[in-house]
């Protein structure tokens, strides 16, 4: 526990509280953009760089534009005048304690936490490089043909639109 | 001598960082680092606009700034004395913390970019084994801080300038990563310092950059593109385009928050730039093989001056394009072109034990006839003829 992890973990809990507590739609997004940033920060604190760079460019660089594109597109920009929290609550939060009463029963009794603890891998993003490209070339590249797939299969959907309306 | 130059300023480093006690001197070493980088790009960002109002105003057959200074070299510190003593403007409407807080994140981002360029030999701030990994997802919070912009400003124009800006460097990310790709794949590394290592052999008199390939040629003209519109340039500065939205998302700003915009604009003009220069024109490399006397910091600033130099040439050459012409042109014609670029990497890859002119002719066809087909393929069905011009009598 060091003063670095400290500093990010009181950041990351400040943006989620935030997150679910503020009133406007808009800074609540924000928020959860800063409890991203945050978690990234982590793991770059854990050294897991490859994990940290793609947690900013997928959730800070993207999802979090996706969120806000969305909100903008079916809200109307006005502050919403309606009780944060809704009238059953209480029932809410029982729910909560009840499931977390049972993960944590759960966890504790299970066979995971009796187990020895496996030595900490210097995990570094060449050696994930290396895993990728060898054990797991054939998922690695599926994978990679899906996305190209899906990419061009976008720009298509978007022409054969343009080509519909110039027909009628 | 030549050594001794090229390493001065690291010389210069560890000489200060000695005066250091002992277990400050990790931090001492980071801290004027930082310092030097912050310091040389703010004095290349005040030199840029000085120069990109004089060659616009030679451009256009007018003189530009003259008054301030000799030959109006210090207009940028008078602009800075005006930008920080006028009255800082927020409209009432306006969400206080987000407008505040988007200049901010917006100048953040192209500062910690530029940390990961090798801007001469040993003299990367910080050496990542995925470089380029992390400019590209730290560059892509800018994106968050033009909609905090447009938003908190409470103003249609800001609102609709932001939505461009974000719809424009969304579509052209995509070229500009897929157009690194090629060279992440040739070199097998994501680490920049390798990347620039790859370069560095020579051919006879002339070095071994990429640019000097099919691929490269073809990459590299992709990626300034790309890069013209991800730093919102002429002729994609749409989210801007003054006739149109006035000043798109920072329309509501005045001071020194506008100057920050500003400031945070041609740092990543210099980041993308610097990117391309270590991507394919051989980093710090000199481009000859007798002028590797001079030091290779001296040939990246070279290299990123003369980058700046097009890109102002660019801006006051060409109009700026319609939205659809922009997005058009990113998805019908720079994504298609980026992933046959790929193919053309991937074949010249493999066909490194055959002789050099058939690997020439292979990818040169693979590229120039998607070009040809794409072309044609985008400009079916309209006539071009002679361009006729109409004038007010």
């Amino acid at each position: 526990m060091t003063i670095s992890f400290a500093i990010i973990a009181v950041v990351i809990i400040a943006a989620s509280v935030a997150a679910i507590t503020l009133r406007h739609l808009i800074h609540c997004s924000l928020a959860l953009v800063v409890a991203f940033a945050g978690l990234a920060a982590a793991y770059l604190q854990l050294n897991a760089q490859f994990v940290g760079f793609a947690q900013l460019l997928v959730y800070v660089g993207a999802v979090s534009i996706l969120v806000v594109f969305a909100i903008l597109l079916t809200r109307s920009g006005e502050n919403p005048n309606e009780e944060i929290f809704s009238k059953t609550w209480m029932a809410g939060a029982a729910v909560v304690v009840a499931v977390l009463g049972v993960l944590v029963w759960a966890i504790t009794n299970s066979e995971v936490v009796k187990r020895e603890p496996s030595p900490a891998t210097e995990v570094t993003v060449r050696g994930i490089g290396d895993v990728l490209m060898n054990r797991f070339v054939l998922p690695l590249e599926v994978i990679g043909l899906l996305l190209t797939a899906a990419l061009i299969g976008a720009v298509i959907i978007a022409m054969s639109d343009r080509q519909e309306r110039k027909m009628k | 001598m030549a050594d001794s130059i090229d390493q001065i300023f690291v010389n210069l480093k560890h000489w200060l960082v000695g005066f250091a006690p002992e277990p400050w001197q990790g931090l001492a070493s980071i801290v004027i680092s930082i310092a030097a980088l912050m310091g040389v790009f703010a004095t290349l960002f005040a030199v840029t606009t000085i120069l990109e109002r004089k060659g616009l105003g030679r451009i256009q057959n007018r003189y530009g700034p003259n008054r301030v200074g000799p030959f109006g070299f210090l207009q940028p510190a008078a602009d800075g004395i005006k930008a920080l003593i006028k009255e800082d403007l927020v409209p009432r409407s306006a969400d206080k913390v987000v407008h505040f807080l988007a200049p901010l994140v917006l100048v953040i981002p192209p500062f910690l970019v530029l940390s990961v360029l090798p801007i001469g030999r040993n003299m990367t701030l910080v050496d990542f084994d995925a470089g380029i990994l992390f400019f590209f997802s730290v560059g892509a919070i800018m994106e968050l801080s033009v909609f905090m912009a447009g938003w908190s400003s409470r103003n249609k124009y800001s609102l609709l300038g932001a939505m461009r800006a974000i719809a424009q460097m969304i579509s052209y990310e995509i070229p500009l990563i897929l157009s690194s790709v090629t060279v992440i794949m040739i070199v097998g590394s994501l680490s920049l310092n390798e990347i620039v290592a790859a370069q560095g052999g020579f051919n006879g008199a002339f070095p071994d950059w990429f640019v000097f390939t099919p691929w490269g040629f073809a990459g590299f003209v992709l990626f300034m593109i790309a890069a013209t519109a991800e730093s919102n340039r002429s002729p994609f500065d749409l989210p801007e385009g003054e006739s149109e939205i006035i000043a798109g998302y920072y329309i509501e700003y005045s001071g020194f928050k506008f100057a920050l915009f500003f400031l945070g604009e041609y740092i990543g003009l210099f980041a993308v730039s610097g990117l391309g220069i270590t991507l394919f024109l051989g980093g710090w490399g000199a481009p000859l093989s007798f002028l590797q006397f001079i030091p290779s910091w001296a040939w990246f600033f070279a290299k990123l001056l003369a980058l700046i130099a097009v890109f102002i040439w660019i801006r006051g050459t060409l109009p700026r394009l319609r939205q659809d012409q922009l997005m058009n042109f990113a998805w019908k014609f720079m994504l298609p072109m980026t992933l046959l670029n790929i193919v053309a990497a991937a074949v010249w890859h493999f066909m490194l034990p055959l002789p050099a002119a058939a690997r020439w002719i292979a990818c040169s066809a693979i590229i120039i006839g998607s070009y040809i087909l794409l072309g044609r393929g985008l400009m079916e069905r309209r006539k071009i003829g002679r361009r006729t011009y109409r004038f007010a009598e």
